[in-house]
């Protein structure tokens, strides 16, 4: 049945793509343009050419995760798989086979999805625990045949290539990294885009309803399991994809690139972005990615940061930093968002002397663990001391006890403040 | 006789060693307002799950519009025109009041497991959508998350979830649990609303809701319809009122 549009002036404009929602694409293009410009070293490429990949994975698992409500353990078999054949068709192309190196990852998107396929076709009958651990055994499983396997993984060396025997695309062969660079900031914005515009079809927004209630879409005429199956096969594609252009921008893949750990560092990675959020999961792999190479360069201990980072996340704030960002919405709509500014300058420099003092005497701890012989020397935050008696231990444990109560002296400030940022109507 | 909107044949459901529904037959015509009524534990909710799929028949069968359904899936009953609502508030509280609506549109409206349309821009959806919202006055509560209303307010928009889809069947489980008498009455006139030509099986316990509204009425005892019959007749039967009514339908549905 039609009926006819009751605005008629309006009616037209729901034909055009409107420009709000045009706009946030067209500024990350450009600010994935621009970025080159600023960081123009190799390694900084390197590091967000892997933050692109992450991106693009993590988003892929929140099409489970967020969207579908399917907590998947064994993400990472996607990934790998679609690098593991994109590698192959890499190396086939050396040996004559024609194909471009920019449709590399449709290639290694389509074997994702094909394994997606199969292996939703029976994990997918149910959410919650089950598919859970379907997913933690099927991980298990691509893991261990990884090393059997060796004619498709490679065992333990893996499998490699060279990105740059293909046909040249407009005379360029991927030899320099701000070729693959901009080359992987395509498909992340390509991909970014079709994920987006699949959480705004019928099938995206049931997704949702099954995640909420399977039940109740049951009984509005879909299958549950197939919703699921439709979505898993999709985010198996994009896993496909960030494997692809992992394989195009370090020409290796190992067993590593589809084990337990990975799966377990994209969900982590999803988590602390904020899995209720569209953008949570780029927010997650931009500070992943960070920390594993900015802050890895400094310290060993990066992965216990991340590890308090994720718990604190599941304590104190599971929305995510999205989440985070999120709550400030009904502040900024009351317009009331002038209230917290102050408090939350106050408390900035004593939460920052808390978490750095911390950070400092779990470093001073660790020193002196592993420190060889006498040398006791050590240099943080460009203070140079001797770690050697108890002396600097103490100093920092004062540091961080005075910084921890001025912090917990600002709290009730904090919360009185936005309780008032979040009444609405006049001064309460 | 035209073929019946729903047919039960000699309908058993048994958990374990517990009986619970005892071989009900019943033929509810189409276009028809039929009420279940029952004590509490009678299987009236059972005998709900067992028309739409939720649970399986341990023997017996249900027939829509004269084709068996047993053993098929809720969704493949609800294709064919059979939808429910529930007698715990059972909506997706975290998509707004509109988005609860749409989601009971898209399969009938053809877009099944569509990706290659943006919803958004369905202008057919969208308007029907508003439309039902309309009908059950929630436009108000438009953008509204649906787990942030009111209990009335929940209960109306699973009656709009449910009559969405534009199911010829409507099967409704305790519509007016948990509300005031005012609420109760604006339900009553909702449902008698929603529900013109169509045909409605409704499990109540307000016997004023259910004497107002009900064309012919089934009272089910220990998993057995002991009388089927119009409100009048069932109100005077001395079988009904020996088994369950008693003083109570004196009381309450004068």
């Amino acid at each position: 049945m039609t009926i006819a549009s009751k605005t008629p002036l309006t009616a037209g404009s729901t034909r055009l793509i409107s420009l709000s929602s045009v706009m946030p694409w067209a500024f990350a293009a450009l600010f994935l343009m621009c970025l080159p410009l600023v960081f123009q070293s190799n390694s900084a490429l390197t590091i967000m050419n892997q933050m692109a990949i992450t991106i693009v994975f993590a988003l892929s698992y929140n099409m489970l995760l967020g969207q579908g409500g399917m907590l998947s353990f064994g993400h990472a078999v996607y990934m790998g798989l679609g690098g593991f054949f994109a590698m192959h068709v890499m190396n086939w192309v050396e040996d004559g086979l024609w194909l471009p190196l920019p449709l590399l990852p449709i290639v290694g998107g389509l074997f994702g999805l094909l394994f997606a396929f199969l292996i939703g076709s029976f994990s997918t009958r149910r959410a919650g625990t089950t598919f859970a651990m379907i997913s933690l055994g099927v991980g298990e499983l691509i893991a261990a045949c990884s090393i059997i396997i060796v004619v498709f993984f490679g065992g333990e060396e893996g499998v490699s290539g060279d990105r740059t025997m293909g046909p040249p695309v407009f005379g360029y062969e991927f030899l320099s990294q701000l070729e693959v660079y901009y080359l992987t900031a395509a498909w992340l914005l390509l991909a970014a885009l079709l994920m987006f515009l699949f959480s705004r079809t019928p099938i995206g927004r049931i997704a949702n309803a099954v995640r909420d209630n399977e039940e109740r879409a049951e009984f509005l005429g879909y299958s549950q399991r197939k919703v699921r199956w439709i979505s898993f096969c999709f985010s198996g594609f994009f896993a496909g994809v960030a494997g692809s252009l992992f394989a195009i921008n370090f020409e290796i893949l190992t067993e590593e690139n589809l084990n337990l750990a990975t799966s377990g560092t994209i969900l982590l990675v999803t988590f602390i972005g904020g899995a209720g959020f569209f953008v949570g999961p780029i927010i997650g792999a931009v500070v992943f990615t960070l920390l594993q190479t900015v802050l890895g360069l400094h310290t060993e201990l990066w992965a216990l940061y991340l590890g308090i980072l994720f718990v604190s996340c599941v304590m104190f704030f599971p929305g995510g930093f999205a989440g985070l960002i999120a709550m400030h919405r009904r502040p900024l709509a009351l317009g009331k968002m002038h209230l917290l500014v102050r408090p939350y300058l106050k408390v900035a420099i004593p939460a920052a002397t808390s978490v750095l003092s911390l950070a400092a005497l779990l470093e001073i701890l660790h020193h002196k663990r592993h420190s060889y012989g006498d040398d006791h020397a050590m240099s943080l935050y460009g203070i140079a001391f001797d770690a050697g008696g108890m002396g600097s231990v103490l100093v920092t444990l004062a540091i961080a006890a005075l910084s921890l109560f001025l912090v917990s002296r600002i709290l009730p400030e904090i919360k009185a403040a936005w309780d008032e940022a979040n009444h609405a109507g006049g001064a309460a | 006789m035209s073929v019946p909107a729903i047919s039960l044949t000699d309908l058993h459901k048994q958990f374990g060693l517990a009986k619970i529904i005892q071989g009900v037959n019943l033929d509810i015509a189409r276009g028809e307002r039929h009420a279940i009524i029952g004590p509490n534990g009678a299987g009236k909710s059972t005998l709900f799950n067992l028309i739409t799929g939720r649970f399986f028949p341990t023997s017996g069968e249900v027939r829509l519009h004269g084709d068996t359904i047993s053993g098929l899936q809720p969704y493949e009953i609800n294709r064919r025109g059979l939808s429910r609502s529930f007698q715990i508030t059972n909506i997706f509280p975290n998509m707004t009041v509109f988005e609860n609506i749409r989601c009971g549109l898209l399969w009938t409206m053809g877009y099944r497991y569509s990706f290659w349309h943006m919803i958004g821009r369905q202008r057919d959806v969208t308007e029907r959508a508003d439309e039902i919202l309309e009908q059950i006055n929630l436009s108000s509560r438009r953008d509204l998350l649906a787990g942030t209303l009111a209990y009335a307010e929940q209960r109306a928009l699973e009656i709009g979830i449910t009559i969405a889809g534009g199911a010829d069947i409507i099967l409704l489980d305790e519509p007016c649990a948990g509300m005031s008498h005012s609420e109760t009455d604006l339900i009553v006139d909702l449902i008698r609303k929603v529900t013109e030509d169509k045909t409605l099986l409704i499990v109540e316990h307000d016997m004023g809701v259910v004497f107002d509204l009900a064309d012919r009425i089934s009272v089910l005892v220990y998993g057995e319809i002991i009388e089927s019959d119009i409100p009048d007749r069932v109100r005077a039967s001395a079988k009904v009122k020996e088994a369950y009514l008693g003083t109570t339908l004196e009381e309450e549905a004068v």
